[in-house]
């Protein structure tokens, strides 16, 4: 038994019209498959926005800290030295010369932390199976998943009367 | 959708749909190279063989074999280092500042030059690596302990800062083009016929499905990636020109180097994508997304940030003058007519004077010329980090310390071995990975591409 029923698309203006008209039958689409990001769609789709950005934030706050703390202790409270007379009492009067690394390692955890809370949200790492339905929607298709289970109370023969009133090239079931 | 002004020129020439480019950005790694790569590879791969043997030779004999003297102990090398630095700056600037600015002709060129990017840095943190004389001990360059106890790296120095900030430039540049390349390489997968192709791109697209959120979070990563590299392009300029600034040379001891060197490596970085861009689409036949208003667009970008180095030049000169201090005013008066004027005139006229000429339209619209043009300019900008190293310390405070610097077969081995390197490993970039951005692409397509704009 399959579990879902798409239907595929060629143009993307097409699909999003037909996702809305999907959504006012009253029908929940699951998941919407593209070669490349749409704009708006998130809002058809009523899709929360990522926290992603936040997350960088974090991360290069606590890089930040860690740096600033690493050096005051390398450099001023474990093996303090005399370098070409700069004053190193306390951290406030060496932080001028700290400033780049401080600057270079808050954007390198930024950076690398984001990117790998990316990866693992999205479910994409080394070795992992492509979920995408057909092979044509990371190239010209655009392809509306609709799950069984959510729709319990839609037969699927309805599902795809609504579908075909869309203008699909394809509805095909997975 | 977003509507684009109809008198701006089309960013996609020709009858182009969705699949049409997929089609051309997945031809050359789909075809078979046809000879003119082969003989561009086997060349650069001769090249840069002679190189690594000149680097193995290095490694084995010690730094005696390059030739630097007690007086000129920074040369080819370090001149090379901030020569591919600067080469590396174009692809994270195009990338990303270009992405904040929401410049939408930057995705048919920002692949290429994120590559372009990437190899150059390798190339550069290259030099340092040699120059260290052993190799096997590069990680003392890291704070981490060590078996001398607790002896810490110096916080304090430039060239720690530049550890810093190379790998981190290196590695943010690394994630930023890979990110971008995961839907393309999910693109390339779902077309391959043959197993093994099949199979490494799968492998190499991480299992890219292109859901809606998956997208919502791929431009998010993208933008906050551009935001966090902005910064980085501008600060890793500025901290290697502080390993020149900080020390009390005359010469090296100016205060406007960090924006000087910043202009510089911009200039040089979008020489050298000019250079490479323009073989790149006439060879995989790319010249309906490569076009000539993407080569004007890089030549208004040179023709401004050689201006400001012609600027920075003339106030080195100035300032020279007017600080009153002998040692300075000398520094540059032998820059211009000491034993290597030769060197300082080369630099003069290719990055000052020739690309004024790109202020003309016909010129910088013309491509012949602005591929002759950027490989002048490639060449300048070797010669200003040439002089700016050479010439400041081999005349320095005792005249009877004065000596030159004479490369020996070893230097110039490793120069030439680098360009070798960079070759190949952009050649195979070109025959294996998706030249273009062809997912963001098609995401510009109905409001820059040419067949669109006419309808509407």
């Amino acid at each position: 038994m399959s579990k879902a029923i798409y239907a595929l698309y060629d143009d993307d203006e097409v699909m999003v019209e037909g996702a809305k008209a999907i959504l006012s039958s009253n029908v929940r689409i699951k998941d919407v498959y593209s070669p490349f990001p749409i704009h708006g769609l998130e809002n058809v789709l009523g899709i929360k926005w990522t926290r992603l950005a936040i997350t960088s934030f974090l991360y290069g706050l606590t890089a930040l800290t860690l740096a600033l703390l690493g050096m005051w202790y390398f450099m001023i409270h474990d093996w303090p030295m005399n370098i070409g007379g700069k004053p190193n009492d306390y951290l406030l009067q060496n932080l001028p010369a700290f400033i780049p690394v401080t600057f270079e390692f808050t954007v390198l955890c930024a950076a690398h932390g984001m990117a790998i809370t990316y990866l693992i949200r999205n479910r994409t790492l080394p070795g992992f199976k492509a979920r995408n339905p057909h092979p044509r929607t990371t190239d010209d298709h655009f392809a509306i998943e609709i799950s069984k289970d959510e729709n319990s109370g839609v037969s699927d023969d309805e599902i795809r009367t609504i579908l075909q009133g869309t203008n699909p090239v394809e509805i095909f079931e997975k | 959708m977003q509507q684009e002004s109809a008198i701006r020129e089309p960013l996609i020439l020709g009858d182009k749909t969705y699949h049409q480019i997929t089609e051309d950005v997945c031809a050359p790694v789909e075809g078979k190279a046809n000879k003119y790569w082969f003989m561009v590879f086997s060349l650069s791969v001769m090249v840069a063989l002679w190189g690594i043997g000149c680097i193995l030779y290095t490694i084995g004999r010690g730094i005696g074999t390059w030739g630097l003297n007690t007086t000129v102990d920074w040369a080819w090398d370090i001149t090379n280092f901030v020569w591919w630095v600067g080469i590396g700056h174009a692809g994270t600037l195009i990338s990303a500042v270009l992405l904040l600015f929401r410049q939408k002709w930057r995705m048919a060129i920002n692949r290429s030059a994120e590559a372009m990017t990437i190899f150059a840095v390798m190339m550069a943190a290259l030099f340092p690596g040699i120059h260290m004389g052993r190799i096997w001990m590069a990680y003392w360059v890291f704070p981490i302990p060590n078996e001398f106890g607790s002896l810490w790296v110096n916080f304090n120095s430039p060239l720690l800062w530049d550890v810093f900030a190379i790998s981190t430039y290196f590695s943010v540049s690394l994630v930023f083009w890979y990110i971008g390349l995961i839907p393309d390489f999910a693109t390339i997968r779902d077309r391959a016929v043959k197993p093994v192709s099949k199979m490494a791109y799968s492998v190499l697209s991480f299992g890219w499905t292109g859901d809606a959120k998956a997208w919502i979070r791929f431009e998010e990563v993208s933008l906050v990636l551009a935001g966090l590299a902005t910064p980085l392009v501008f600060s890793v300029h500025s901290i290697v020109s502080m390993d020149f600034a900080t020390s009390v040379i005359p010469g090296w001891h100016t205060t406007i180097f960090p924006p000087y060197f910043v202009a510089g490596a911009i200039f040089s970085g979008f020489a050298m994508v000019m250079t490479l861009l323009l073989m790149v689409r006439k060879v995989l036949g790319l010249e309906g997304y490569i076009t000539r208003k993407h080569a004007e667009y890089m030549n208004i970008v040179i023709v401004i940030t050689g201006s400001m180095v012609g600027v920075a030049y003339l106030s080195e000169l100035f300032i020279s003058w007017y600080s009153g201090v002998e040692y300075e005013a000398y520094a540059f008066l032998n820059r211009a007519t000491g034993p290597y004027w030769w060197a300082y005139w080369s630099m003069m006229t290719c990055n000052v004077i020739t690309p004024q000429l790109f202020w003309f339209k016909k010129i910088r619209t013309n491509l012949t010329i602005s591929f002759i043009l950027s490989i002048f300019v490639n060449i300048g900008m070797w010669f200003e980090r040439f002089v700016i190293i050479v010439t400041s310390i081999h005349r320095d405070y005792i005249p009877s310390n004065w000596s030159m610097f004479h490369p020996t077969f070893v230097d110039v081995g490793i120069f030439l071995g680098t360009i070798g390197i960079f070759f190949t490993l952009f050649l195979l970039f070109s025959r294996f990975f998706p030249v273009l951005a062809l997912n963001e692409l098609k995401s510009i397509l109905k409001s820059s591409g040419d067949n669109y704009k006419k309808q509407h």
